[in-house]
């Protein structure tokens, strides 16, 4: 598809990947996440040792990171799983890069909750800083991908960088952001118009006791 | 405006918004894990009783009762083939992904004890030997809020051996998700959570019998189980107090669109649509003349028309009655403004997307559904295809292993049901047919 990236050559991608290996500290982790499975179904702990081997290769990379083969191949051998089963589930779900993305994956939510509060704006904006859909800028820096529902409705439109949320946004917003990531700034996370989370805007409608203090209802009752 | 809304001393979900903090000494001064082994020591039976009584139907959109559920459950454990018995699990579907949903996520970032109090309390009375909370990928901060909160549950010996002190082993474990709608459907997370691919299983054999690893597996909604706990402490007439008859207890709702102010909040069960969006919402955008249409319970329930909708109690029955659902309780309000055709065309988008390509109703006909629904907004069609889109939808329907297909067909469905007029009005404009129109 026009959409997707292109996943690079193998034959660079083993030259550079095929002596990948778990990082000490994650390797603990990954040991963390097997034993949350009964032994012997250790495949479980796929999808998990998969985004930490993702994430590895981010901070090689200084990018959010992708799954070149060898990679994938690791990770099977590591849970003794066939690499076709691994394979599968890399390609199966979205979060996982199958080619190389940016800095910062800028991927905006869609869906039509999001498109009935202007994420069509959200989208031209990232699109006047210069990126297309499934493309990374040429500095490195933005990957833009379109996302399905992200579970943020009421916070309506977002969009997720890299691990984090920016919510209620419109075109300035969105501008403002690219502008400060690109300029290495920090952004507070979550709402940007000033909502604590999905309470209404200005003020929740409801308990108000909670919002001074960790006010315990039980006498009430 | 005679509803009797919900009073905050009736809220299940007191930190629903975050200003107080998560953590489990704060989440104690509120009331969480307060003689927890008290309401275990009432026996699996009695919990499954009360649960029962109280009238609690499953808040992740398909509406089973969920003490029922929990009876499905053996009483006895079954044996493998090598006579030793099997575990039971209990896995909490944290996977919201339901287009207009966005409830667990308040639950999982700012009330997690009440989860992990519900899943030992559940877990207990279902017989499990420990829960699974699978949180979908994308909730990535959400996600770490829950491990912290696990592992402050661990410390102080509230879960694990002798969980909070009632003599019960329960461990609660959470797994990520990685961006697949589709594991929402029970059947679909089990085999994810098993490694693997998640495309539905057939059914039967039924989770019950033979889910996770082929032990016996029970999968409940974040909000069936986070609300456990307070239904125990306040009692099951104290729940089905609220809501009309077989619609009991309070829900959270979550309103995104064209209201003045989107927002999360808890309310009773049955509460009339327009008193709901009247209280915290701030009304319609532009004012109740120019509401169009809403869709109730999240992208997979048909949408309903202004007319209808103003009045209707949001339940389960209410939303029946006007040819929809209340889902996951996602509502989705459009005003005038909205290319209604475009927001219905999206969410077939969505679908064509997360199809899990198992069945070839669903794999080729999301697809073919969403190329023709982009066809009609702008009409380049004739009208006869909208009949033939309706054909299809009724092909697709009920004729795939989970309901992603009935999913697919039922908003395509609705838009043909009541705003077929627009479509075939597009489609003659898209002609140049308007003296035809002048003249009939």
């Amino acid at each position: 598809m026009a959409e997707t990236a292109a996943i690079p050559d193998e034959i660079e991608t083993r030259a550079q990947w095929s002596d990948f290996a778990f990082t000490p500290e994650n390797e603990k982790l990954a040991k963390w996440q097997i034993a949350k499975y009964p032994a012997g179904r250790q495949k479980s702990a796929v999808m998990a040792l998969l985004d930490l081997a993702q994430r590895q290769v981010g901070a090689d990379t200084k990018t959010q990171g992708w799954l070149p083969v060898p990679v994938i191949e690791y990770v099977a051998a590591y849970l003794d799983m066939p690499y076709m089963r691994a394979y599968e589930v890399a390609t199966f779900y979205t979060m996982y890069n199958l080619a190389p993305v940016g800095r910062y994956h800028v991927q905006v939510c869609g869906t039509t909750p999001c498109m009935l509060r202007g994420s069509d704006d959200v989208m031209a904006a990232c699109k006047n800083k210069g990126m297309a859909k499934g493309k990374t800028t040429p500095d490195g820096l933005f990957t833009l991908t379109e996302v399905e529902c992200m579970g943020n409705c009421s916070n309506a439109p977002m969009v997720q960088i890299n691990d984090d949320n920016y919510e209620d946004l419109d075109y300035d917003i969105m501008t403002r952001i690219l502008e400060d990531l690109a300029a290495g700034k920090e952004i507070p996370v979550g709402s940007q118009i000033g909502r604590k989370t999905s309470e209404a805007e200005g003020g929740p409608t409801n308990l108000h006791a909670m919002v001074e203090e960790n006010h315990d209802y039980r006498g009430e009752w | 405006m005679s509803f009797d809304f919900l009073q905050d001393k009736d809220r299940i979900f007191t930190n629903v918004y975050g200003f107080q903090s998560w953590d489990l000494k704060a989440s104690q001064q509120r009331g969480d894990w307060d003689k927890t082994a008290d309401i275990i020591k009432l026996g699996n039976d009695k919990i499954i009783e009360e649960m029962k009584a109280s009238g609690l139907r499953g808040r992740g959109g398909a509406g089973f009762p969920t003490g029922l559920k929990w009876s499905f459950m053996p009483k006895e454990a079954p044996k493998d083939s090598q006579g030793n018995p099997r575990p039971s699990f209990l896995v909490i579907n944290a996977d919201e992904s339901e287009p207009g949903s966005c409830k667990d996520r308040e639950i999982l970032r700012n009330d997690p004890h009440k989860l992990i109090e519900g899943a030992l309390i559940a877990g207990f009375a279902m017989r499990a030997r420990a829960a699974y909370i699978y949180i979908r990928g994308e909730y990535i901060m959400e996600a770490k809020v829950m491990e912290a909160a696990v592992k402050e549950a661990y410390d102080a010996g509230l879960i694990g051996k002798n969980a909070a002190k009632s003599g019960y082993d329960f461990d609660v474990f959470v797994h990520r998700g990685a961006g697949a709608y589709i594991c929402g459907e029970e059947t679909a997370m089990i085999e994810s959570l098993e490694g693997k691919k998640g495309q539905p299983r057939l059914k039967p054999p039924f989770p019950a019998g033979a889910g996770l690893y082929g032990c016996p597996t029970t999968v409940n909604n974040v909000e069936s189980i986070a609300v456990v706990p307070t239904i125990m402490r306040r009692g099951a007439a104290w729940f089905a107090s609220f809501g009309r008859e077989n619609n009991k207890g309070t829900k959270l709702f979550q309103v995104s669109g064209h209201v003045e102010k989107p927002a999360v909040f808890e309310e009773a069960m049955s509460i009339p649509f327009k008193d709901m969006i009247e209280k915290h919402c701030g009304g319609i955008t532009g004012g109740w003349d120019n509401l169009l249409a809403v869709i109730p319970g999240g992208s997979s329930v048909p949408l309903v028309p202004a007319h209808e909708i103003m009045n209707a109690p949001m339940d389960f029955d209410g939303l029946k009655d006007v040819g929809s659902g209340l889902g996951t309780a996602a509502v989705i309000v459009m005003d005038k403004s909205t290319d209604i055709v475009r927001a219905i065309s999206r969410i077939s988008y969505f679908y064509k997307h997360e199809s899990c390509g198992q069945c070839t109703p669903c794999r080729e006909g999301t697809g073919w559904m969403w190329r023709v629904m982009e066809k009609m907004r702008d009409g380049d069609a004739d009208i006869e295809d909208i009949d033939t889109l309706y054909e299809v939808t009724k092909q697709v329907e009920g004729h795939t292993i989970c309901a992603l297909g009935d999913a697919a067909a039922w908003p395509i469905q609705g838009l043909i049901r009541h705003f077929r007029p627009e479509m075939e009005r597009r489609i003659r404009e898209h002609h140049g047919d308007d003296v035809l129109e002048a003249a009939e």
